[in-house]
């Protein structure tokens, strides 16, 4: 049974999280998550789930506890924003490497300086390289979504991995959408119970996690973490069908928009693939072959699936919500490029860095960059291929 | 524990299965300096045995016996928690 809601991007993975009713969330407020743990603090207060909520100092600790906690055999779970995920950085890396199945909303935030509380996906995309798996969310429907299918890839007995769910902060987070939410029995039924193999309280048991390891096993140790999280497509691809059996809404690593007979696309991950979809109606009437491919899933990088989808086309467009300073693009572009780098007569490729610290991007910004394809898939030579969407001169 | 291992054969997020087992790991190639034991000047007090952070002070009777070569890491704290005034355990450049 499911029923149509309105609830905010915050409130919508405050309910989901409310029906997964985790053994132990902690988490520490920073803005824009701050009104998602709000909500989820409440189904505490009023004794909604059996969560035991831990308050603690900072992400560091958020992040130190639910390790802890997992480690336990807990199922766990915690949310964060911008510096409180940067401040994570450490631990990211300590509960991907210990293979502790936490699942971690993150609603996106741009770095400081200077302090901005609006969206980009600096914080994230900075942690690309930590081990977890990303799972980047269109709108409120598809946060509460992939909230609840994380819990059981993160669980999964072969994966065991960490899994971040994002939201665009503000931009979901504080907006409110109609939603379709399940039953909270329907959720806990589907995800099931978390039956950990090894758990730190198992005394009969005991075991080491987190030991010193030099450089005569931590190579091997990494060697193993790159296979795991290779093997994890599949299971997020399983996962999103039985998700869809369930719900009626199917899940796959990327998504893809008016593209079969498309000759150039977008390409974009989050919010900004909905005002994209909206920016390909509009050109379609005015008979331009426009097309989009949103990346739901950014780690582990469906590199093959793009290859396929990204071949035909003439001109591809990569958007970037996030700048990495002296590299070569933004880092989606980087990934894309190298993925396609070696097919025959691959399509060109240019970038965006767009909406950096909460600049909004509407549909004319990105019909913008559709026309500037079409003209390049006309003969036109790229003038940039790093290009900067609405900033000023 | 086996040095051989590989990746594919290891436990999984490089947890150790068989607990206490540090005790075979050699932490002893690890030192810069070396506790040097005096037997004729030590008053058998064992500061040195409850201070040692690796257990590495070998205790026979209720007496210093020596050090375990194997696990010291050459730190140093026995010789600075040694109350004796003429140090009865010094220490010295490892070689």
């Amino acid at each position: 049974m499911s029923s149509i809601v309105a609830l905010t991007g915050n409130d919508a993975v405050g309910t989901a999280m409310k029906q997964i009713n985790p053994d132990v969330v902690a988490a520490f407020p920073i803005t824009p998550q701050t009104e998602l743990m709000h909500k989820f603090a409440d189904f505490v207060a009023n004794g909604e789930v059996d969560t035991e909520f831990v308050l603690v100092e900072s992400e560091h600790s958020a992040m130190s506890a639910v390790i802890g906690s997992s480690a336990c055999g807990a199922r766990s779970m915690t949310a964060t924003s911008s510096c409180g995920f940067a401040l994570m950085w450490e631990l990211l890396y300590v509960a991907a490497s210990c293979r502790f199945p936490i699942v971690m909303a993150v609603v996106n935030r741009a770095l400081s300086a200077n302090i901005n509380i609006h969206c980009d996906h600096s914080d994230t995309m900075g942690g690309r390289d930590a081990g977890w798996i990303q799972i980047y969310s269109e709108n409120s429907q598809e946060a509460y979504d992939n909230t609840i299918q994380a819990v059981k890839i993160a669980e999964n007995p072969s994966i065991l991995l960490p899994v971040m769910i994002t939201l665009d902060g503000f931009i979901i987070s504080h907006t409110t959408e109609t939603l379709n939410i399940l039953d909270g029995k329907d959720v806990r039924d589907w995800i099931g119970e978390y039956n950990p193999k090894r758990s730190l309280l198992d005394i009969k048991n005991p075991f080491t996690i987190g030991p010193l390891d030099l450089q005569d096993y931590y190579f091997e140790h990494k060697r193993q973490q790159a296979e795991v999280i290779n093997n994890s497509y599949d299971v997020i691809v399983e996962v999103g069908k039985e998700y869809g059996k369930l719900t009626g809404r199917e899940y796959d690593l990327i998504e893809k928009y008016m593209t079969e007979d498309a000759e150039i696309a977008v390409i974009v991950l989050g919010s900004t693939a909905g005002t994209t979809k909206e920016a390909v109606d509009i050109l379609r009437e005015e008979g331009i072959k426009a097309g989009m491919i949103k990346l739901r899933v950014f780690r582990p990088f469906p590199y093959k699936e793009l290859r396929e989808a990204l071949s035909n086309f003439k001109v591809i467009s990569v958007l970037d919500r996030c700048i990495s300073f002296g590299a070569y693009g933004g880092p989606v572009f980087n990934e894309i490029k190298a993925a396609l780098y070696g097919i025959s007569s691959p399509p060109e490729i240019t970038n965006y860095i767009y909406g950096l610290g909460g600049r909004d991007v509407g549909i004319e910004e990105i019909k913008s960059v559709y026309y500037d394809m079409k003209r390049i898939s006309e003969g036109e030579k790229v003038k940039d291929y790093i290009n900067y969407l609405g900033v000023r001169e | 524990m086996s040095k051989e291992l590989g990746w594919k054969k290891l436990p999984m997020g490089g947890i150790i299965e068989e607990a206490g087992n540090a005790s075979s790991y050699e932490t002893g190639t690890w030192r810069s300096f070396k506790p040097v034991f005096h037997p004729e000047i030590c008053i058998q007090c064992l500061f040195c045995w409850i201070y040692c952070p690796d257990g590495a002070i070998i205790v026979e009777d209720s007496k210093v016996k020596g050090i375990n070569f194997f696990h010291c890491k050459g730190c140093g704290i026995c010789s600075r928690e040694c109350p004796t005034k003429v140090k009865s355990i010094t220490m010295e450049q490892e070689i």
